[in-house]
């Protein structure tokens, strides 16, 4: 196969937005995460583990971690894109990123809900 | 007479006789009343040494031949004053690009990214008598777009399209692009737009802003890349 230069896959639009989104949602997490932190001063375990299960706190919270993946997975494919030229390394390496960051999710949330 | 000696360090190489290019260390009598700009001194130079290779052109900021890599960063040797050079004056071809022979690169690339985004009117409505007409606010979206003179200042300085110059566009033709985007005539803004909705061909640029730091004509090419996503945003929701 003659080696084509390929582009136009038209998409990118929404990977864009939803990193900027998803970076307004992990700003304002840190903000409310701090405040809280300040207001309770969890000096014990029960303490901190008091903050996650207030409902309001385990919503934002796996809000901000899905935002973390998902935001990390846009990064972290960008970077692929640009240093990993051979394209079947860089499909396995897509590949790899995507199941690690499912993997943190899920863990993420069994961590959560265990609180 | 404010004569002095400025010292010089330039890129040399002639692929036809160098097995390596090399810096070459070179000073200068220079003559303050004369000599203004780093141009000034290239010529002085290649008087000395016809060897030396460069592009020129105008000399005077218009036709962007003589873009090359001063100090670190780019820009036209016509357009630098050489009072403010700190020395010694290094002097590279323009990063990214092949070299041909010592300061001049082969510029097909960015010209082939140039020529993707289609840089002419499209139109396809019937021709009007005498001229198609924009209001003033309409032309008005048209300044710091259509000044750039191609020198390659801006996208030779991007790390996305030193990484990827035979898929992202690059500052200079997203310019352009924008230009004809905003451009009221032209009727192809859809499938301009299409076109560039791509991870590689607009979406490489991550707005670090080189572009608009070496940009010998003060454009901003990070504003109409941002202004291109914009339009795109507005189209989608």
């Amino acid at each position: 196969m003659v080696n084509r230069i390929l582009v136009g896959a038209h998409y990118g639009l929404k990977d864009w937005i939803i990193q900027r989104a998803t970076a307004i949602i992990m700003a304002v997490y840190t903000v409310i995460f701090l405040v809280v932190i300040a207001a309770v001063g969890p000096d014990s375990f029960d303490a901190w583990r008091g903050i996650f299960a207030n409902g309001f706190m385990k919503f934002a919270t796996f809000l901000f971690f899905v935002s973390v993946f998902y935001h990390a997975w846009i990064g972290i494919r960008d970077i692929w894109m640009d240093y990993i030229k051979p394209d079947a390394l860089r499909l396995l390496m897509m590949i790899a990123t995507a199941a690690v960051l499912v993997g943190y999710a899920g863990w993420a949330v069994q961590i959560l809900w265990r609180m | 007479m404010a004569t002095s000696t400025m010292q010089f360090k330039i890129y040399r190489y002639d692929p036809d006789k160098d097995n390596a290019p090399y810096m070459q260390d070179i000073s200068v009598e220079v003559d303050f009343a004369l000599d203004r700009k780093l141009l000034d001194i290239l010529t002085r130079l290649k008087a000395k040494d016809d060897t030396l290779s460069y592009r020129r052109s105008c000399r005077e900021g218009i036709c962007g031949s003589d873009a090359m890599n001063i100090n670190g960063k780019n820009g036209l040797a016509c357009l630098t004053d050489i009072k403010d050079l700190k020395q010694p004056v290094v002097l590279r071809p323009l990063p990214g690009l092949p070299v041909i022979r010592d300061l001049i690169v082969d510029m097909t690339q960015f010209f082939k990214q140039y020529h993707s985004i289609k840089p002419y009117l499209i139109n396809e409505g019937p021709r009007p008598d005498r001229e198609r007409l924009q209001s003033p606010d309409e032309r008005e979206e048209l300044n710091g777009l259509y000044e750039c003179i191609l020198c390659a200042c801006c996208s030779t300085s991007c790390p996305s399209f030193w990484w990827n110059p035979d898929k992202f566009v690059g500052p200079a033709g997203l310019l352009n692009a924008y230009r004809f985007i905003a451009d009221t005539r032209d009727q192809a803004t859809n499938e301009r737009l299409d076109d560039l909705e791509d991870p590689y061909r607009l979406f490489r640029c991550h707005s670090i802003m080189n572009c608009v730091d070496v940009c010998p004509k003060n454009l901003n090419p990070t504003r109409a890349i941002g202004k291109i996503k914009e339009m795109m945003v507005r189209r989608a929701i």
